[in-house]
């Protein structure tokens, strides 16, 4: 096509790593200043839907239609879902969601956010508790002590150095302690995945996420926040208990396998969004341009919530993250259910349990440097469903 | 310490005639062209206070909207100021709240407050100098800042207003959000950068050329010390910010893809950028309050600040590290685990130099003859706030604890801890101190004390749960939220309603003070108090040190 032919010879003088947009039904971002006309008549060609994404699915409004991929596949029935197309798997309350009244972290459901729970609650926690309480007592003391009635003449001392050492060196040891731990933390969660991990690819538009399984026969969901009964139209599907909590169910969840590792790609189609799921201690920027890369490994089932963590604009708290962690087995069958391929038999070993932490060690010390962050040159440009064409999209409003 | 001074007085001026100290010219050219450092003080002041009220207003707006789930009164406000909006108009409303909340707060309440207030009154006096280096410059400096607040109030009005936060984050801040609203807000942080530079500028070469004769920089009052640190801190991340500022100017208005991935730009720069600017901030903000912490905690415990060398290279080496720990806003962004590392090891670096601070005030309490004043109530709530805002910044300064916690209503804990306990009690803290120094009246100890105790119980009601909700989870920066956040969100509400009738009780207090208060004598604290400015008369003299004071 002689857009595209363009659009690439544009592309390779400029190493543009943000030309993600190009392909984006979406021409409002499209400024003419600094790039030629030449470029804009690209954008706008590819401002037609139809045009940029012949092969996109129809945009899923409803679980019905997500049950029917646009492809005909083979008849797998999703297992995540039952005969009417609600979920079969109600959230557990306090479990992957907050819970009233709370003082503490949410449960933890990945190695690495055990980890940081333990490191949390058992090194940070008390500490600061007891250097707080240790300056109150201080303070209370020489408040009662050296209140002027009980102590009418002051003394003139004003250096000590022994004590200034003290308390110079007290602290460094202290912080050595925290640091210790704390790097440990770091490096764990920055083991990369191994090979047999499932991708997902969360891509943060306003407001809505969108995710791909690049290696699943790039499945696609597109997923919308449930909205309240009388909030919708008579024939929509509004949010029942069964969803999950008010703001947090959406009407697609993201369904992950349990006890595999999960690479997470995120990635931005318009502004920053922050892709977060406090019971897998994730969260992740998704960035426009870049392509941000981390990795966890789920080890209950059950559904798990999150928010967008980064201020997206008008409707930034509406754009909830619902993720449902099945058995492998189940995981390959939705897999199926949408029309995707599990990449080999080998994809699922038995002993991919103790993946988390230990048995990435071989690979992670040699691949850390590449690990954090990806060169989103390199790598192939977020696609995307039309924001306009989505339900909760442009004109359609949150509440 | 200056423990002596040559006793001084006003009075003593009035020989020269000519000269005298107390000439003071008409009411137009004495408010509006200023060149009087304690008058520009006394105009920073009631700016600070002005911008505070509408910066606590909005955060009125913020919390009884927080109060429940779901929205309640966003439309209402849209509609009253922009006629029936649609609901995406309402939620952006938030927005321009939240923006407005941290800017107005940050630029032109603390701010103007410690340094443009305070400093500008008592920098020169605490040194033996007539005034500041340059009083032109200083003039410009308060007038630039109000008219860089002018620009951010009109910014709603010239089109929907700037919801892209304080940090103004492109590309939210850049194609996100396009009309003159966001430039508003943008000019506006220019003129107040642009303010601080100038008066940076003034201090240092203030502090530098025009202690008094033996005012030695080891014998310098430590708020001058504070605001030492802090004009360099100004003079070296602002630009920074002017920058970044500045190239979110041309993105949005003139074609340039600085911030722009789709032809080249990157958006982390853009944050790169604005936190080398942002983290040295909030040093800018709390380090002249530690300055007016060591006077008051040494004046009412009739002690020297214990281990003053330590106190004053202690915000020297909080200044330094402080400009290297900025990627700690930034864990989430997708860093390399190796930078990671670094800041987060970096950023504890920090918490050394301010626990010695912490040690040394309650070392200075230490053997002290305490009298427990409004100032000093203030001063030591500070030290006890100011340490639980500390501590919880140990735990955010790991980047693994980051991916969880990172904007989440932990974080707004944190700062409002560190500023909203730390900064503005060592206002408060500052202005009972020298109220009666800057207006020659006392204010009123028993409406203080009310004022302390009853914003104290408010703050900590307001500020404490938000620990539990962004333990649960919560995001910050949301109008709405999942029905079990809604306990601590009720409870944060009920604290702010305390809060504010803190203030009412403060607004009485100052108001009445200045009406009916006793008469101040030059110095109302006793031997405590031994800077300076005590030995001069409450008001000051319009002209003070004619004849330069010695120091021995």
């Amino acid at each position: 096509m002689a857009f595209s032919q363009l659009y690439l010879w544009f592309k390779g003088p400029l190493g543009c790593p943000g030309c993600a947009f190009l392909e984006r039904g979406d021409n409002t971002i499209m400024r003419s200043f600094l790039v030629p006309t030449i470029l804009l008549a690209t954008g706008l060609a590819f401002a037609s839907p139809g045009l940029a994404q012949p092969a996109a699915p129809a945009p899923a409004a409803s679980p019905a239609a997500a049950a029917a991929p646009a492809a005909p596949a083979p008849k797998v029935a999703d297992p995540t879902l039952d005969a009417a197309g609600k979920p079969l798997h109600t959230a557990v309350p306090g479990v992957g969601e907050p819970v009233d009244k709370a003082f503490s972290l949410q449960q933890q459901v990945t190695p690495t956010g055990q980890e940081a729970h333990w490191f949390h609650n058992v090194i940070l926690l008390p500490l600061i508790t007891i250097i707080s309480i240790f300056v109150l007592l201080l303070l209370v003391w020489v408040i009662i002590r050296y209140r002027r009635a009980a102590n009418p003449t002051p003394s003139r001392t004003s250096h000590n150095t022994a004590i200034e050492i003290v308390w110079t060196l007290a602290p460094v040891l202290i912080l050595v302690a925290i640091a210790i731990p704390s790097i440990k933390l770091l490096a764990a969660q920055f083991k990369p995945a191994p090979k047999n991990a499932v991708t997902l690819k969360a891509i943060g538009n306003q407001w809505f996420w969108s995710y791909e399984y690049p290696d699943n026969g790039n499945i696609q969901l597109t997923a919308n926040m449930l909205k309240e009964e009388g909030q919708v139209g008579k024939d929509q599907r509004y949010r029942t208990d069964a969803d999950g909590p008010r703001l947090l169910a959406t009407d697609q969840r993201v369904v992950l396998p349990v006890g595999v590792p999960i690479r997470l790609v995120t990635t931005a189609t318009d502004v920053i969004h922050s892709w977060a799921v406090p019971a897998f201690w994730i969260k992740l920027d998704a960035i426009p341009g870049r392509l941000n890369e981390t990795s966890f490994v789920i080890q209950k089932e059950g559904v798990y919530f999150g928010q967008c963590s980064e201020l997206c604009g008008a409707r930034h708290a509406y754009m909830p993250i619902a993720v449902e962690a099945v058995s492998p087995a189940k995981f390959a069958q939705w897999v199926a259910s949408k029309g995707g391929t599990m990449p080999g038999a080998a994809a699922e070993p038995a002993s991919t349990t103790a993946m988390g932490n230990d048995a990435t060690d071989a690979t992670a010390n040699g691949a850390m440097e590449n690990a954090p962050t990806v060169d989103a040159t390199a790598t192939p440009a977020p696609s995307n469903q039309p924001a306009t064409a989505n339900p909760a999209g442009a004109g359609n409003t949150g509440n | 310490m200056t423990d002596t001074a040559l006793p001084y007085s006003a009075a003593h001026d009035h020989a020269h005639g000519d000269h005298d100290a107390d000439h003071k010219p008409s009411f137009f050219a004495r408010w509006f062209m200023s060149t009087n450092h304690k008058d520009i003080g006394t105009l920073y002041l009631i700016f600070a206070i002005f911008a505070g009220i509408i910066g606590g207003a909005i955060s009125g707006i913020m919390r009884a909207e927080l109060m429940q789930p779901g929205i309640q009164y966003l439309p209402w406000w849209v509609a009253k100021l922009h006629g029936e909006g649609t609901f995406d108009e309402a939620m952006h409303f938030w927005n321009v709240l939240i923006t407005a909340h941290g800017l107005i707060m940050v630029f032109f309440m603390v701010m103007p407050a410690m340094i443009g207030g305070f400093g500008n009154w008592f920098v020169p006096i605490m040194i033996g100098a007539p005034d500041m280096a340059f009083p032109r410059m200083n003039n410009i400096s308060f007038w630039l800042t109000v008219a860089g607040f002018i620009l951010l109030m009109l910014s709603p009005f010239v089109g929907v207003g700037a919801g892209t936060g304080w940090t103004v984050y492109a590309p939210l801040s850049t194609y996100g959000e396009p009309g003159p609203s966001v430039d508003f807000a943008i000019f506006s942080l220019h003129l107040a950068g642009a303010a601080s530079i100038l008066g940076a500028i003034n201090f240092i070469t203030t502090i530098f050329n025009m202690r008094a004769p033996g005012m030695t920089l080891h014998k310098m009052p430590l708020f001058a010390w504070s605001v030492l640190v802090t004009a360099f801190l100004l003079l070296l991340a602002l630009p920074v910010l002017a920058a970044a500022i500045t190239m979110l100017i041309t993105d949005r208005n003139f074609g340039t893809a600085f911030y722009d991935p789709q032809y080249g730009g990157d958006p982390v720069l853009y944050q790169h950028l604005f936190w080398f600017f942002g983290h040295p901030e909030v040093y800018i903000m709390i380090l002249p309050g530690f300055g007016i912490i060591s006077h008051i905690i040494a004046t009412f415990s009739r002690k020297p600040v214990f281990g003053y060398l330590g106190m004053a290279y202690a915000m020297v080496a909080i200044g330094l590290v402080g400009f290297v720990v900025w990627a700690h806003h930034m864990f989430t962004t997708g860093l390399p685990v190796q930078v990671k590392m670094y800041f987060t090891a970096a950023t504890m670096v920090i918490a050394v130099p301010t626990g010695v601070k912490i040690f040394s005030w309650i070392a200075t309490m230490w053997g002290g003859s305490i009298s427990f004043k409004t100032p000093m109530v203030w001063a030591i709530g500070f030290i006890f706030m100011f340490t639980v805002g500390g501590v919880t910044g140990v735990v955010l300064a790991n980047g693994g604890v980051d991916d969880y916690m990172q904007d989440t209503y932990y974080v707004v804990a944190h700062f409002h801890y560190v500023l909203s306990l730390g900064a503005v009690f060592s206002l408060f803290a500052g202005f009972y101190y020298w109220f009666p120094k800057m207006t020659g009246k006392m204010y009123s100890e028993l409406l203080g004390q009310i004022h302390f105790w009853v914003f104290f119980a408010g703050v900590n009601l307001l500020f404490f749960p938000m620990h539990f909700l962004g333990l649960q989870g919560m995001p910050r920066r949301i109008p709405d939220y999942t029905d079990q956040y809604a306990y601590w969100n009720h409870t944060a509400t009920v604290g702010y309603m305390i809060m504010a009738a803190g203030m009412a009780v403060f607004f009485v207090n100052v108001i009445y003070s200045l009406l009916a208060g006793k008469k101040a004598e030059a110095n109302p604290w006793g031997e405590g108090a031994t800077t300076l400015e005590w030995t001069l008369s409450s008001p000051p003299p319009f002209h003070q040190f004619e004849t330069l004071p010695k120091i021995d």
